[in-house]
This record gives C-alpha cells, sequence and structure tokens, in this order.
C-alpha cells in the first residue's frame, strides 16, 4: 500500500508555510484549496528575498562595484537553476517576464508580427486559460490569420480525433495547456507536439500549471515554448518564464525595447543584446527572480515526482469523499484524465454562494469562470467552484472540504 | 451565516415579478462578467411616469437575485424620477446584512441595470461615488 505519508512528510512541509498556520476567526483554522490561482511561500523563499535586499541589492548587468556583481551573480542563477528545473539545454534559453500572460504576450507580438502571414493559422484548445486565448486572437486579427480551436470531449479531454483537419493548410503556431487550470486535466502533449511538427508548426505551451505541479523536461517534450508564473509554484510573483529554443528566440525580434536588450545605439538604430537579455528590457524583477530560485531549489529538494504521486493520492480521496456528498461525485466533480482540481458544480447552488459558505468554515476556494469562458461555455455552465491542491494540504483538509460542503448544502436546503 | 439569513434565501427561492413585462417602456439587460451573472429588467410605466409592472430573470447567485427581486418590489409605484434615485444604501437597507466588498458587485447588479435602463445609458452621473 502507498500510504500517503511516505510519500511526502507533509507535517514537515507544512511547517514551512507560516501563512497556512492561522485562523481566519476565532476557532476556524484556514483550509487554503485556492493553489490553482496562486500557492503559498515557504520560509526558505522569504528569507532568500529578504536576504538578497538585506545584503546583495543593487541593479543587475551595470555595475562595476561588489553589489552589482553579486546581484547579477544571484539573477543569473536563479536562470540557470531554472533552466535545470525543465532540463532546457541552456540557461540563455530562459526568458525571465513578468508572468505566464506575459510570455504567452511576448511570443504572440514578437514572433507573430515577424512570422504570421494573412491566412496563416493558429490553433488552440477549447480548454485553454484567456492567457493563452487572448493573445492570439490579438495577433491573428493584426495579421489577418485564423484561430481554429482543439474541441474539448464531454470527459475534459482534448478530442484529437480532427487533428488533420485543424492541422491542414498554413498552420504556423499550435498553442495548447499541458494542465487545464479548470478541469485538473493533464495533456499528454506528445502526440500533439508530433503532428504540429510534421505540418511545420511551432508548439507553445502553457505550462502554468503543470511545471508547479510534476516533471517537466522540455527537451522530452520537444516543446518550442513553455510559459509559467514563478507565484504558483511557491515563488514571488512578479516573475515568470518563457522557455524557447535558442535558435527560434535568436531569430525573432525584440518585444519590449530600451535598456539592458541592446549592445549598441546609435541615433540611427540599435544591434539587438544577445538572447534572453534581447527581451528583458529595463531592470527585471531581480529580488523576485532570485525568489524564483530558492523556490525551484525548494520544490526540488521535495522532488517534483514526489509532489505529483502525492497530489494524486489527495485528489483520489477528494473525489472518493465527494462521492459520499448528496449528488455524488458527478455532480460536484468533473471527471478528470489524471489531474489534481476537479471543478465543483452543485445544482441549485451558485458557486459564488458555495465559496462564500466554504469561506464561512475557513476553506479557501475559487468561484467564477477561472478566465477560461469558453470552456464553461463548452460545458454550459456559468461558473464554477475549484478547490484545488497542493504539496501543503492534507487528508484532515479534504474532510474539512466535505464538511463545509455539507454545511452549505444545509444552508440552501429549500 | 448572517449572509444567508433568512429572507434572502426566501427571496432567492422564491424570486417576485419573475418574468419579463410585455411592451415595456425600460428594458436593459447585462452580464457581470466576474462571475457570469446575467440580469434582465423590463419595466412599464403610465402616463404619469409611474411604475405600472416590473418583470425580470436572470441567473445568479443568491445575493444578486434576492437583491434584484427586493429591488423590484421597490420600484413599483415609483415614478421613473424616483427609480433615478434608488442608491447603493437602499439596497444595502433592504438586504439587511453585511456584504463583503467582493461580493458588493454581486449586491449592486440589480442598481446598475435599473440605472442604466432609466437613464438610458451604460452608466450614470454620479456613478463612481457609489
Ligand atoms: C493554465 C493557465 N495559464 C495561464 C495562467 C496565467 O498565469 P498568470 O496570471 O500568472 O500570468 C494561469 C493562471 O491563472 C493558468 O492557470
Amino acid at each position: 500500500m502507498t500510504s500517503v505519508e511516505t510519500l511526502l512528510n507533509v507535517e514537515a512541509i507544512r511547517q514551512d508555510f507560516p501563512v497556512l498556520h492561522q485562523e481566519v476567526k476565532p476557532g476556524v483554522p484556514l483550509v487554503y484549496l485556492d493553489n490553482a490561482a496562486s500557492s503559498q511561500k515557504p520560509t526558505q523563499v522569504i528569507e532568500a528575498v529578504s536576504e538578497f535586499y538585506r545584503k546583495h541589492y543593487a541593479n543587475v548587468h551595470r555595475g562595476i562595484h561588489k553589489l552589482s556583481e553579486e546581484s547579477t551573480e544571484a539573477y543569473e542563477g536563479a536562470r540557470a537553476k531554472t533552466a535545470t528545473f525543465i532540463n532546457a539545454a541552456s540557461r540563455r534559453e530562459i526568458v525571465f517576464t513578468r508572468n505566464a500572460t506575459e510570455s504567452v504576450n511576448l511570443v504572440a507580438q514578437a514572433w507573430g508580427r515577424a512570422n504570421l502571414m494573412p491566412g496563416d493559422v493558429i490553433v488552440l484548445t477549447e480548454m485553454e486559460h484567456h492567457a493563452n486565448i487572448v493573445p492570439w486572437q490579438l495577433i491573428a486579427k493584426e495579421r489577418g490569420a485564423e484561430v481554429r480551436y482543439v474541441p474539448v470531449t464531454d470527459d475534459g479531454l482534448l478530442d484529437l480525433s480532427g487533428l488533420d483537419t485543424l492541422l491542414s493548410g498554413p498552420v504556423k503556431m499550435v498553442a495548447a495547456t499541458h494542465m487545464s487550470n479548470v478541469l485538473g486535466t493533464v495533456n499528454a502533449l506528445e502526440g500533439l507536439v508530433q503532428a504540429a511538427h510534421d505540418v511545420g508548426a511551432l508548439v507553445f505551451v502553457d505550462g502554468a500549471q503543470s511545471v508547479s505541479h510534476k516533471p517537466v523536461d522540455v527537451q522530452a517534450l520537444d516543446a518550442d515554448f513553455l510559459a509559467f508564473s514563478g507565484h504558483k509554484m511557491c515563488g514571488p510573483s512578479g516573475i515568470g518564464v518563457l522557455y524557447g529554443k535558442r535558435e527560434l528566440l535568436e531569430a525573432m525580434p525584440p518585444f519590449l525595447a530600451g535598456g539592458d536588450m541592446i549592445k549598441r545605439v546609435t541615433l540611427e538604430g540599435a544591434e539587438w543584446n544577445d538572447v534572453p537579455w534581447k527581451f528583458e528590457a529595463g531592470t527585471p524583477a531581480i529580488a523576485q527572480a532570485v525568489g524564483l530560485g530558492a523556490a525551484v531549489d525548494y520544490l526540488t529538494r521535495v522532488g517534483m515526482d514526489r509532489i505529483y504521486a502525492y497530489e494524486q493520492v489527495l485528489l483520489g480521496y477528494a473525489l472518493e469523499r465527494l462521492e459520499e456528498v448528496p449528488g455524488g461525485a458527478g455532480a460536484w466533480a468533473r471527471p478528470v484524465q489524471e489531474g489534481r482540481g476537479g471543478g465543483l458544480h452543485a445544482g441549485g447552488m451558485h458557486p459564488h454562494d458555495i465559496a462564500e459558505l466554504l469561506n464561512d468554515r475557513g476553506v479557501a476556494v475559487r468561484a467564477g469562470h477561472h478566465c477560461a469562458m469558453p470552456l464553461h461555455q463548452r460545458f454550459n455552465l456559468v461558473a464554477t467552484t475549484r478547490a484545488s491542491f497542493y504539496l501543503y494540504n492534507t487528508r484532515e483538509e479534504v474532510d474539512r472540504l466535505i464538511e463545509a460542503l455539507y454545511y452549505a448544502k444545509s444552508v440552501f436546503a429549500f | 451565516m448572517d449572509m444567508y439569513r433568512e429572507l434572502i434565501l426566501d427571496h432567492y427561492q422564491n424570486r417576485r415579478n419573475w418574468g419579463l413585462v410585455e411592451d415595456p417602456d425600460i428594458d436593459y439587460e447585462e452580464d457581470n462578467p466576474l462571475c457570469g451573472d446575467h440580469l434582465h429588467l423590463t419595466v412599464r410605466l403610465d402616463d404619469a411616469r409611474r411604475v405600472v409592472a416590473v418583470g425580470w430573470e436572470g441567473e445568479g447567485c443568491a445575493i444578486s437575485q434576492a437583491s434584484a427581486s427586493m429591488l423590484g418590489e421597490a420600484m413599483v409605484g415609483k415614478t421613473l424620477d424616483e427609480l433615478k434615485h434608488f442608491s447603493k444604501d437602499d439596497i444595502l437597507e433592504m438586504l439587511g446584512i453585511p456584504i463583503s466588498p467582493v461580493r458588493l458587485k454581486c449586491a449592486l447588479l440589480s442598481l446598475k441595470i435599473l440605472k442604466a435602463g432609466a437613464y438610458g445609458l451604460t452608466g450614470w452621473p454620479g456613478e463612481e461615488d457609489e
């Protein structure tokens, strides 16, 4: 038997997260289940950021003085750690951005403006976060390109049966999420990547949810681009990552322009810096990058494979317990392939009301469309209530969620 | 929980003035994109510009639906001018519960739609102060 406790020492992990140890009101401890929106931070990350500010902070890449050198080393060190974390071939393939959203916009704009011609095709999926839809719609409109969508099955999986048709014609880019932030579905993208490459299209992977929860190897995946955010993986907000294959990054024009992204500027023009700095105009989020490096160290020490395995067990337990709640798991959670968060939706109760009543019992979940309106439309839902787990959540917290659901149902028992 | 006191649940369960009126003088609908709530309000006025019938339909949480139901009841018999003077405080008083900042949008969706309909605008003078 795989006992949950042998996978992770969750009690020890919880001690690393100060914010978890609080009551939302007297006698009601916090149960934080809004991890898909953002994760909490361990002491190791909080300390790394404040140590950096206390001892080493200065601007990067500029000053010839001790602090600037230390700061640059810490910033570039975080880049190297991030590269190793996703098995990039080189740290030069890691561009620091503000968040996953900016990473998508960077490629949509910089690559799109240079490469999309009228009539070209971008293929997305129906289960994307708005961050991986709207930037592509914008550039498609600007360049006269067409956007197509891979449909989603009733089971919440990508429907690849019509892929040949979707990939016919001048398809230049396929952008898909690695893990849905609503369904929890993990997309095994290998087939899609292969098919896209076979027709000469590039593949952009939205890793905002996957990189924080499972081991991701960009070389094995053969993704051309991968986007993710520091704040969803125990790191600070304000720092995100764009991974890109080096030859693609080198061929792309810059996104934002200014200082740090040039080699030489004359009154007539400028010569771009090398990658990845070509894409990092202006003073970057230095301390946030250092914090991301500390988060990567933390997650690596715990082990991404263990985190993923543990969350699977926790999810299984949650689905089993949900089965007991009147209506059954079918009414509460959509089936998912092997993901981690279930979208909860109960007939007769609006997700906002569920979330409000769960909050009354200390349980923090998210209600709304989770920036995935097309996906909700696909399932004829206006909104859902989402409970999403991370490495510090426990079975007891799942029990608290279930108890709170019973409470919510009792309030609405007309 | 206070927020779900009986009166609110009663209005949520039995929404007053449910269903649209025919030949409305005011007809306005809108979504709250944050939660996907939807409200459609219709009002018929008499020759003295006084409300003779209110009808509405919508979808949303208990707070937004109860507030629409209560506001609809309060509108009957009022003049167009009086409709324009309904305020945020009137709604909160009718609901009679503390509303957290995030739920304020839910509570005020009906007011927003009434104002927009009454003024014939997507907003109304003084909206920012509400
Ligand atoms: C699947 C997915 N993609 C993209 C994003 C956008 O992330 P961020 O808001 O950090 O840019 C999110 C975050 O909600 C997400 O869940």
